[in-house]
Parts: C-alpha cells; sequence; structure tokens
C-alpha cells in the first residue's frame, strides 16, 4: 500500500493548538505529581502522546526537522538524571537515593515547596518520553 | 580506604586515562605513560619486603557488603608480596618491550594498555585480597582481560577461537570456584581466608568437603592449565608475545597455582587433597613436556613447555601438603618440595619471560615462528641467541643458572615422598619421581631442539617472508636481556632471595606449621655431593642428548609429524555438540509466535500456583465480608466481560482495536470509581499512545485471516485460558479472605502517614514511586531503556534472509 501523504487541514490547524495545551499540562503533571495526580511517567507519557499528534497530524520529514532531537539520547540524559540524584545524597554521607525537601520563599511564586525527587522524577519523564517515541517511531518508520 | 586498596585500584584508574592519552598524545607511544606504573607500583611494594621478611604481615580492612560478610580485605603476607612483585616487575619489563613490539600508528595501542591494565589490576586483586569473594571477582576479570588480550588481533580466526575457548574453559573453572568458595562459606560462616584455614579442622571433617575442595580444584586447575583442562593455553599463544610472556606465562596461569599454595593450610594435610594435586601436577608435567617435542611452532613449544612447569610447581604443592599431616615444625622432608614450589615459581618468571621475549624477538625480525623454516640466526641475531641459551639452559636444568638450583630441589622434594610412609606412598610413592625424572628427560629434549634448530644449521633467506634479517632494536632487548640476568644472578647467588622472599613465602604458605617468630631455614647449595639428585640430572643430560642425536631417526614417525593435542577433539566436539543441541532445544519452543509464549507462562503459571496450594493445602477462603455491589457497577461488568469475550469473535481488525481499547477505557473506569487518580490517568495515556501506535503501523500489519486451528487444539488453548483466569480469581479472593482473618493492618497506613512528614508530599502514589521505592523505579526507568533498545535493534539489525544465529 503506498503512504497517503496527509492534507488534512482540520487535523493541522487543531493539532497546532492543542499541542500547546497538552504540552503544558504534561509539564503541570510533572511539577505537580508531588502533592497531586500526576508525576514523571504520567508527565512522559502525556508529552510523548503530544509529540505523536504532530507526527500523525503532519509528515514524519517535517516534524523530524521541526524537532531535530535524538530520542535515544533522551533516555540516557534520563537514565543519567535518575542514577545522579541519588549520587548527591551519598555525598553527605546519606544512602543512595535518600530524598530531601524543603520550602523555601520565592517572589511572585510565594512559598514554594522544592524536592530531590523532582530531578529524579524528570529522569523518569525523560525515560518515558524517550523511550515511547523511540519505540513507537522506530516501529512507523519500518517499511519492510 | 588505605594506600594499598588503592595500589589494586590503580591500573584501573589509569586505563580509564588511555584511551584520552592514545587520542590526545598521539606523538608519543601510549606504553611510556603506562610503564609509569608498574614501575611504581613495583618499587612502591619493595618498601614491604622489610615487613614480610621480619615475618609480619598487613591486613586493612574495606568493608564493602558487610552483612554478607564480604569485605574488601587486604592481606599482604610472604605469597602475596612474591606475587605482587612478579606481577609489577614482570609487568614493567613487558609494558616496555611492547613498546616496541606494537608500533604506533598502526596498532590500536589504547585497546591493547586498557586491557593489560584491567588484567594487572585484578591480578593484584586477586593476590591481595583475604576474602574469597572478591578474589572471585577479580579471578573472573583476569579471565575476560585475558580473553580480549588473545582477540587482541581480531580479524584472525585463530585469535577468535583461542579467545573463546580459554573464556569457556576459565570460567567454566571459576563458576565451580564460586560453588567451592559458597560451600566454604556454608560450612564455616565466612569469606575470609585467614579464617577458614584457623577453622581448618571443622572443614576437614565436614560432609562438604570433598565436594567443596573438588570445586575449588576446577578453578585453580583451569586456570593454571592442568591437564586435561590444558588445551587453552597453547591456542592463547594467538596473543601478541607480550601478553604470552606476561599473562600466558609469568602471572595469570599461576592464578591457580597461587590459590592452591594459599588454601593448603585450609586443605592440606588430607589424603585427598594430597593425591588429586600430585597426579593433576605430575600428569601435566608429563603430558606437557611429551606434547612440547613435537611443536615445530616456537611459542608452541613454549605454551607447553609452561603448562608442564605448572604441573611441576603444582605437583611441589601437592607433595609439600603432608606438613600438615605431620605438624612437626621445619622439617626438611616436607618442607622442600614447597621451598622447591616457591624458587621455581620466581626462577620460572625470568627464564620463560626471557624466552617468550626472544621468541617475539625472532617471530618480529623473520617473520616466523617455524622451527623447520628457521636455522643459522646465531651470527645475525647474538644478543637474542645468548639471551635464549641462558633461557633454555636454566629451563633445562643445567648448571650454574637458576633452573638447575630448581630442578636439583624438585627432585630432592619427589625422592622424599618415599621416606613418607602415608597415604599409601609406600606401595605407589616410586611412580612420583619416575614420572618427574621421565618428563625432565623430554624437557631436556625439547630445549636442545628449540635451540639448535632456531639458532644453528644453515640460514636460509628464502623461506622467510622479509627480505633482510637482522638483530632487533636496543629498546626491544633490555628487558629479556634484564630477566637474562636476573636468570644468572639468581643462580649464582640464591642467598639474595632466600630470607627475603622465599622463607616469608613458604611460612605463608604453611600457617601455623612454625611457632611464632620463628622462620624456615633456606639453603638452596650448588653441590649436595653425589646425591641422587646429582645422578637423575646426569641421566636426564645424557638420554635427552641421544634422544636429540637421534632426531633424524624418529622425525617421520606419527609421534613427531602431528602436533595437535588429542584432548582439542573433545573440546570442538563438546562445543559443536552444545551449539547444535540448544538450537535444537530453542527451536523446539521458540515459535517467534505470540500466543505460543503466552501459553507457555501461563502455563506455567497454573501449574506452579496449582501445586503450590495443593502442596500447602491452599486456598482457604473462608469468610468474605464483602461490600455491596451497587447496580451501576453490575453495568459496567456485563460491558466489560461481553466485550473481552467477543474479541475472539470479531473477523475485522478495526473492530478488535476498538473494542480492545474499549476494555482499556473501562479498566480506567474502575480505577477512577475506586478513587485511584493516578492510576486512571495512566491507563488512559497508555491507552491513547497504543491507539496512536496502532494507527502508525496499521498498514504493515497482514490481513487477518481466518483462523484455521483443530478443534482440539482449541480446546486446550480456552482450558489455558480459563484457567489462568480462574487461578487469579481464587488468589485474589484467598489474599483477601486471609488478610480479613488474620486481621493484617494494611501496607497503605504507613506510606498514608508518613508520606507528608517523611517526604513532604501529598500524594502518596507518587512519594512511594519517588521516595520509599525510588531504586525500583529507577530501575523499572532501566528496564523501559532496555526494552526500547530491543526493540530498535529487533526492528533495524533483523535479519536479512534465513540465517540461523
Amino acid at each position: 500500500m503506498k503512504p497517503i501523504k496527509p492534507n488534512d487541514m482540520m487535523l493541522q490547524t487543531l493539532a497546532r493548538l492543542i499541542i500547546l495545551v497538552v504540552l503544558s499540562f504534561s509539564i503541570y503533571l510533572l511539577l505537580a505529581g508531588h502533592n497531586n495526580p500526576g508525576g514523571g511517567f504520567i508527565g512522559g507519557l502525556m508529552t510523548s502522546s503530544a509529540i505523536l499528534i504532530l507526527y500523525v497530524a503532519f509528515d514524519m520529514k517535517t516534524i523530524k526537522k521541526a524537532i531535530p532531537i535524538d530520542f535515544v539520547k533522551i533516555i540516557g540524559i534520563g537514565l543519567l538524571f535518575a542514577s545522579l540524584t541519588g549520587v548527591v545524597s551519598m555525598l553527605f554521607g546519606y544512602p543512595y537515593l535518600k530524598q530531601f525537601f524543603d520550602y523555601f520563599t520565592i517572589p511572585i511564586l510565594g512559598e514554594v515547596e522544592l524536592t530531590t525527587a523532582l530531578p529524579f522524577d524528570l529522569g523518569v519523564y525523560f525515560v518515558v518520553v524517550g523511550s515511547a517515541l523511540t519505540i513507537i517511531l522506530t516501529i512507523a518508520e519500518d517499511d519492510k | 580506604m588505605s594506600l594499598l586498596h588503592w595500589a589494586v585500584l590503580s591500573p584501573f584508574l589509569v586505563a580509564i586515562l588511555i584511551p584520552f592519552l592514545y587520542k590526545y598524545m598521539k606523538r608519543i607511544h601510549t606504553g611510556w605513560f603506562v610503564l609509569l606504573l608498574p614501575f611504581a607500583l613495583f618499587i612502591y611494594f619493595l618498601t614491604f619486603l622489610p615487613v614480610t621478611s621480619s615475618g609480619e604481615t598487613i591486613l586493612e580492612v574495606l568493608p564493602w557488603v558487610p552483612s554478607l560478610g564480604i569485605n574488601f580485605s587486604v592481606y599482604l603476607d610472604g605469597l602475596s608480596l612474591l606475587f605482587v612483585l612478579l606481577i609489577t616487575g614482570i609487568g614493567a619489563l613487558v609494558v616496555l618491550y611492547s613498546i616496541y613490539y606494537l608500533a604506533k600508528g598502526k596498532e590500536r595501542l589504547h585497546n591493547f594498555y586498557v586491557y593489560l591494565l584491567m588484567f594487572m589490576g585484578a591480578m593484584l586483586g586477586v593476590v591481595l585480597s583475604d576474602n574469597l569473594i572478591v578474589v572471585y571477582v577479580f579471578w573472573e576479570v583476569t579471565s575476560i582481560a585475558s580473553s580480549l588480550l588473545i582477540s587482541y588481533w581480531y580479524s584472525r580466526e585463530k585469535s577468535i577461537y583461542g579467545a573463546q575457548k580459554s573464556m569457556y574453559i576459565t570460567v567454566f573453572g571459576g563458576l565451580s570456584m564460586l560453588g567451592g568458595f559458597s560451600l566454604l562459606y556454608v560450612i564455616t560462616g565466612t569469606f575470609s581466608i585467614r579464617e577458614l584455614v584457623a577453622n581448618a579442622d571443622l572443614i576437614i571433617t565436614s560432609g562438604l568437603f570433598l565436594p567443596a575442595m573438588i570445586l575449588v580444584l576446577l578453578g585453580a586447575f583451569t586456570k593454571s592449565a592442568q591437564f586435561p583442562f590444558h588445551i587453552w593455553l597453547p591456542d592463547a599463544m594467538e596473543a601478541p608475545t607480550p601478553v604470552s610472556a606476561y599473562l600466558h606465562s609469568a602471572t595469570m596461569v599461576k592464578a591457580g597455582i597461587y590459590l592452591v599454595a594459599r588454601l593448603t593450610g585450609v586443605f592440606g594435610g588430607t589424603p585427598e587433597w594430597f593425591w588429586i594435586i600430585t597426579i593433576a601436577g605430575l600428569t601435566t608435567l608429563l603430558w606437557g613436556s611429551v606434547s612440547a617435542v613435537r611443536q615445530k611452532d616456537l611459542k608452541g613449544i613454549l605454551a607447553f613447555s609452561t603448562v608442564s612447569q605448572l604441573g611441576l610447581i603444582m605437583s611441589l604443592l601437592g607433595v609439600g601438603s603432608a606438613a600438615f599431616y605431620f605438624q612437626d615444625g621445619d622439617n626438611a622432608l616436607y618442607k622442600t618440595a614447597i621451598l622447591a614450589a616457591v624458587f621455581h615459581l620466581i626462577n620460572h618468571a625470568t627464564f620463560k619471560g626471557s624466552l617468550f621475549m626472544a621468541v617475539g624477538i625472532i617471530d618480529h625480525e623473520t617473520g616466523t615462528r617455524d622451527i623447520r623454516k628457521l636455522g643459522g640466526l646465531m651470527t645475525i641475531m647474538p644478543v637474542t641467541a645468548t639471551i635464549s641459551l641462558v633461557g633454555l639452559a636454566s629451563m633445562a636444568g643445567l648448571p650454574p643458572f637458576n633452573g638447575f638450583l630448581s630442578k636439583e630441589l624438585f627432585f630432592t622434594g619427589m625422592l622424599n615422598v618415599l621416606d613418607y610412609g602415608i597415604f599409601h606412598l609406600e606401595t605407589f610413592g616410586l611412580i612420583i619421581p619416575i614420572v618427574a625424572w621421565v618428563a625432565s628427560v623430554f624437557t631436556f629434549l625439547y630445549c636442545l631442539i628449540m635451540f639448535f634448530r632456531t639458532f644453528t644449521g644453515k640460514f636460509d633467506i628464502s623461506k622467510l617472508k622479509v627480505k633482510h634479517v637482522h638483530e632487533a632494536p636496543v629498546g626491544m632487548l633490555i628487558s629479556p636481556v634484564v630477566l637474562g640476568l636476573l636468570v644468572i644472578i639468581i643462580g649464582l647467588f640464591p642467598g639474595i632471595l632466600a630470607y627475603s622472599i622465599i622463607a616469608p613465602a613458604i611460612s605463608a604458605i604453611l600457617p601455623g606449621i612454625l611457632a611464632a617468630g620463628e622462620q624456615f631455614d633456606v639453603h638452596i647449595y650448588h653441590w649436595h655431593g653425589f646425591q641422587p639428585e646429582l645422578w637423575m640430572t646426569i641421566g636426564v643430560i645424557i638420554l635427552g642428548v641421544l634422544l636429540f642425536l637421534t632426531f633424524r631417526k624418529w622425525e617421520n614417525s606419527a609421534f613427531y609429524r602431528g602436533e595437535r593435542d588429542l584432548f582439542n577433539y573433545g573440546y570442538d566436539y563438546g562445543y559443536d555438540g552444545l551449539i547444535k543441541g540448544s538450537q535444537w532445544l530453542t527451536r523446539i519452543q521458540m515459535t517467534g509466535r505470540l500466543r505460543d509464549y503466552f501459553i507457555y507462562m501461563c502455563a506455567f503459571i497454573i501449574l506452579l500456583m496449582g501445586y503450590t496450594m495443593y502442596r500447602y493445602n491452599l486456598p482457604d477462603i473462608g469468610s468474605l465480608d464483602l461490600s455491596p455491589i451497587p447496580p451501576f457497577m453490575w453495568l459496567i461488568f456485563i460491558v466489560f466481560i461481553s466485550s473481552v469475550v467477543v474479541i475472539p469473535f470479531l473477523q475485522n481488525r478495526v473492530a478488535v482495536i476498538v473494542v480492545t481499547g474499549v476494555t482499556g477505557f473501562i479498566v480506567a473506569l474502575f480505577f477512577v470509581i475506586f478513587r485511584a487518580p493516578d492510576l486512571a490517568l495512566t491507563q488512559l495515556l497508555v491507552e491513547t499512545v497504543t491507539v496512536i501506535l496502532f494507527m502508525l503501523v496499521f498498514y504493515h500489519l497482514p490481513k487477518l485471516q481466518k483462523e484455521k486451528t483443530a478443534i482440539g487444539i482449541k480446546l486446550v488453548k480456552l482450558l489455558i485460558a480459563g484457567g489462568f483466569g480462574l487461578m487469579m480469581t481464587i488468589i485474589s479472593l484467598s489474599a483477601f479472605s486471609l488478610g480479613q482473618e488474620a486481621n493484617f493492618p494494611s501496607i497503605a497506613e504507613f506510606f498514608i502517614e508518613n508520606s507528608k512528614e517523611e517526604a513532604g508530599g501529598y500524594n502518596v502514589v507518587n512519594v512511594i514511586l519517588v521516595d520509599f521505592r525510588g531504586l525500583d523505579t529507577m530501575l523499572e526507568a532501566l528496564v523501559v531503556a532496555i526494552a526500547t533498545l530491543s526493540v530498535i535493534s529487533l526492528i533495524k539489525l533483523r535479519f536479512k534472509g534465513r540465517e540461523d544465529v
């Protein structure tokens, strides 16, 4: 079957709008994870579905040009993030992966809780985004 | 961490720098940087000589996994120091030699030196660790490094064959050894060698004594190339010659000897230990020396000669272990064997190292190592010829070189066996010195062949690939000359080593034989008077020369023409059989169809769970205190179950996808109803991503065909599917009921209480993921990453045709 060139104006126009909403919501999910439903895994899945919508609405080449990221590398970066945050606590004599948190007052935002769990979750987020996109794109690109 | 720990780890640390030095310092041969390390380490360890020679030891403990009794404890005594000095000393000389042997610019030096340093560090770890598990870890690293170095020229088929062979055999031994170590732990509850020695009585009387000993010896014998595991060593000669000189003659193959020497204090004094090691050693000695005569490749001769010399040292350790049976202090009757073993270990490293380097020079300059093509090199390479002469004379056991001294001690040790009067030696004892003597005749013979066929006779350039043959550059000659000088110096003044190195090493091999503060009496003489040993040596020389003079007579015999070791056929058939057998086994079950794998998994779980429930009288579904099910739940259930049941009967792929999606979304709905927003969100997103995936791959999929399977098979599948569902239902009901009856507190309470205080988060699910169970999450992320990589390799690197794995 020959690939059909997507030329769906409705979808393409909507996609541009939807992406913004979905992406911002996914980042909200990532940050909110500690106290509300959300977290790295869910945020990562949502980000990947947002990017996937782009791939469905437009053709592969256009998106590859627009987002010139090697998603396999994103996985590596994510793993590094997750494993290195654990090492930080070791430097202070605590066991591996011990997490810390405290409350800070930042202008405009007011009192904010900062945790070392966030960079860890960010690592998970990257791994999920990288993996989901790599798997799906590898399968999709395969035309044999 | 003490300085000694850093000394063990330093080669690994330097190895990290090597690729950068190789890349950014192209003008300087990488070897010069590497050379500094073994040299510095050699000097550093020399400073410990006064410590060990005064009978003291050093122990530095660094806890690693203390809960399992695994500590990285560095223990330095006479035996470790002897090995450490060999490793660093010969290491420095070999690195120097390799700088001239491996040309800058042509060879992948970064690989070579990284592997070499990896080996050096691991070998230091083996001989300096007091903990058996740490010994094991370093032991396997030496196997890996050795294998990598053998396959250094990996485009050659023989290199790969040799590397694989050495890997299989030594790793097989290593794993057996790990089993043996575990048994020792079961018996004594410790991995520390010193504590094992202290508990030797407990081990010897234990029922696990023999299995533990045999498993440990398998490790030692495979590593030290003892008969019949010796076959890997000749094939390891495909490695660059510096590697052969270093790993496969001076250090790594002596790890097995080190282990046997180290554990003599644990197992020694028993007839099993005595006979197994003595027989293995003597068989290896004889087999190796006879096989060496048949070789035409210079490195082949040296390889089998190494095998045979290792057997010699091993048999001495076996004979000397009787000291633990008698326990009567410094008695020359048993001590001589251990003394000979230690002394020959040093001598072998010096003369064999110089011989390997000399052969490397010949190979480098003439392009061949075949003694049928070589000849008349004496006048062309005078220095190499002299080095070889010294080395070979020492190996053959001629005075005044060091080999003569240790060979005489070896004969003495073997003759002493006749006076032991234990372990049935009065009946079989005579065999031991006879075998030793016959093997020495062959040793003498191959030394003669090696020297005269290479350096005398007619020089014929037409047989060689090169145009001009000349002496090696000075730099390449330094190392063999240093070793050759050591052969002479030790030969003339053995007293230098006697109390500085040899006596402490003997005390370390025979712990507890002497009272504290005493020292073994070590006297090494050239002239003992007309004793049996001297007559044995004279006999060896006469018979060896006779055999050499009649060389033309037996040159064409079948014995001399073949050179392949018979045991190789066993290995090759075994290897092929293993491959074929596993392919057969794989082909039976790996059909490539996902549903077959599902059947395996489900059937296995049903059987395992069913058996467990039957065995322990489960399930116990007593009172089920269930809450009432509201009507809307019934509705959702009916939709859910009917959507699942409908899927197998659908003929249209889009319909299948849609209905599968329905089940997924209903599961999400359940999560919402049971107030699990995180799970619901995740489930929804997974469903969404899956749908997109389907859309992308949709047109790749083959047409959905009507299944044409026999009704019987369908029934079996139905049975397995139904059984699996039933099993899960029973398990969840039973777990619920048990939990209620026993009134277990829910684990959730702990997380709910501590989530805010300990981790500062209100979302318990996420706090568990990132904090309480952070390690799980991290490893799951790793699993996801690995799965992605396998998807890539499955799709992008798949086979094009019908190649087999």
